[in-house]
């Protein structure tokens, strides 16, 4: 086997061991659903698998990992795009619901 | 100011417009841009499903069997790594093998919708439409088949854009960049998908 043969094969490799522990978090979000907890401890746990599951595919799968500043970029205005909509959402919600300015 | 250096400045001017932001090409960003914008677009589905499921008192729990939603997650996962074969055959300069896995993640892409579409056709032979429902607030159908069907939308593009850009590439008209930022846009889809079951699907099940 030549260098870049060898090179290429680790590479998969390293791929194939995060597609099983992506597969293996999917699986723990189903067995979470079958829990006798709370919809409340259960959208807890479910958010937290799911986000260590997007995490893996962003850093290996979309090579995030690789670029560092793209990396920040991309969390930074992610983050702060939809930290800005969970505030404008339950505004509205407030609204909606007709519920008065907190005091 | 003599040619030779109108032609230094020229060429550092140039070289200067041409570096890349966090050295990724122009083509990459706008790409990483609209997942960035397409997270939002996502993201704004699945909070308003929040708050209105937390808000509606007679939330339905329809789903009995979870077989279903797993074999798609399983092949949606599976092409994630089909494709992540295709972009490295592509890179490698292995246009056959790179075609082979492009189109084998198309057909995971098809496979997926297919069984979406069965799912929902299931739904509707029980009465479920986008305003109405058997099992209590309407707006459970009209988020369920909004949310499921802005992501199905989103597979199918995917599927058609796949075919187009492995067709093309294979051809000779586009290069491994642009199958790597298919790829980049097909993993999206992928990271989506791990968001809308759990609260789509596995918060709905009925125990």
């Amino acid at each position: 086997m030549t260098t870049a043969e060898t090179h290429k094969s680790s590479g998969m490799g390293k791929d194939l061991a995060i597609y099983l522990c992506m597969l293996v978090l999917a699986g723990i979000q189903f067995v979470i659903a079958f829990q006798n907890i709370s919809a409340q401890q259960m959208l807890e746990r479910m958010l937290i698998v799911a986000i260590l599951e997007a995490g893996l595919a962003l850093l290996f799968f979309m090579h995030l990992a690789d670029n560092r500043g793209l990396r920040w970029f991309v969390i930074i205005f992610t983050v702060a795009v939809i930290l800005g909509m969970q505030y404008g959402w339950t505004d509205s919600f407030r609204i909606a619901n007709g519920v008065t300015w907190a005091k | 100011m003599s040619q030779a250096d109108l032609t230094l400045h020229g060429h550092s001017t140039a070289g200067a417009m041409a570096e890349p932001t966090f050295s990724v090409p122009a083509k990459k960003m706008a790409m990483w841009l609209f997942i960035i914008a397409d997270t939002a677009t996502f993201a704004g589905c699945l909070f308003a499903y929040g708050f209105i499921r937390n808000a509606s008192q007679n939330w339905p729990r329809p789903f009995h069997s979870i077989t279903n939603v797993a074999v798609m997650t399983l092949i949606l996962l599976t092409s994630s790594l089909t494709m992540l074969v295709g972009v490295k055959a592509a890179q490698a300069g292995d246009k056959p093998k790179a075609f082979r896995w492009i189109m084998i993640t198309a057909v995971a892409g098809v496979l997926f919708a297919a069984l979406h579409l069965r799912e929902w056709m299931g739904m509707i032979a029980e009465g479920a439409t986008l305003f109405h429902n058997p099992w209590g607030t309407p707006l459970f159908s009209s988020l369920f088949f909004s949310i499921t069907g802005l992501h199905l939308l989103h597979v199918t593009g995917g599927v058609v854009a796949l075919i187009v850009v492995g067709v093309r590439y294979q051809g000779g008209r586009y290069k491994a960049d642009d199958i790597e930022i298919t790829g980049l846009y097909w993993h999206f889809v992928d990271l989506v998908w791990m968001f809308v079951v759990p609260l789509v699907y596995l918060l709905n099940l009925s125990h």
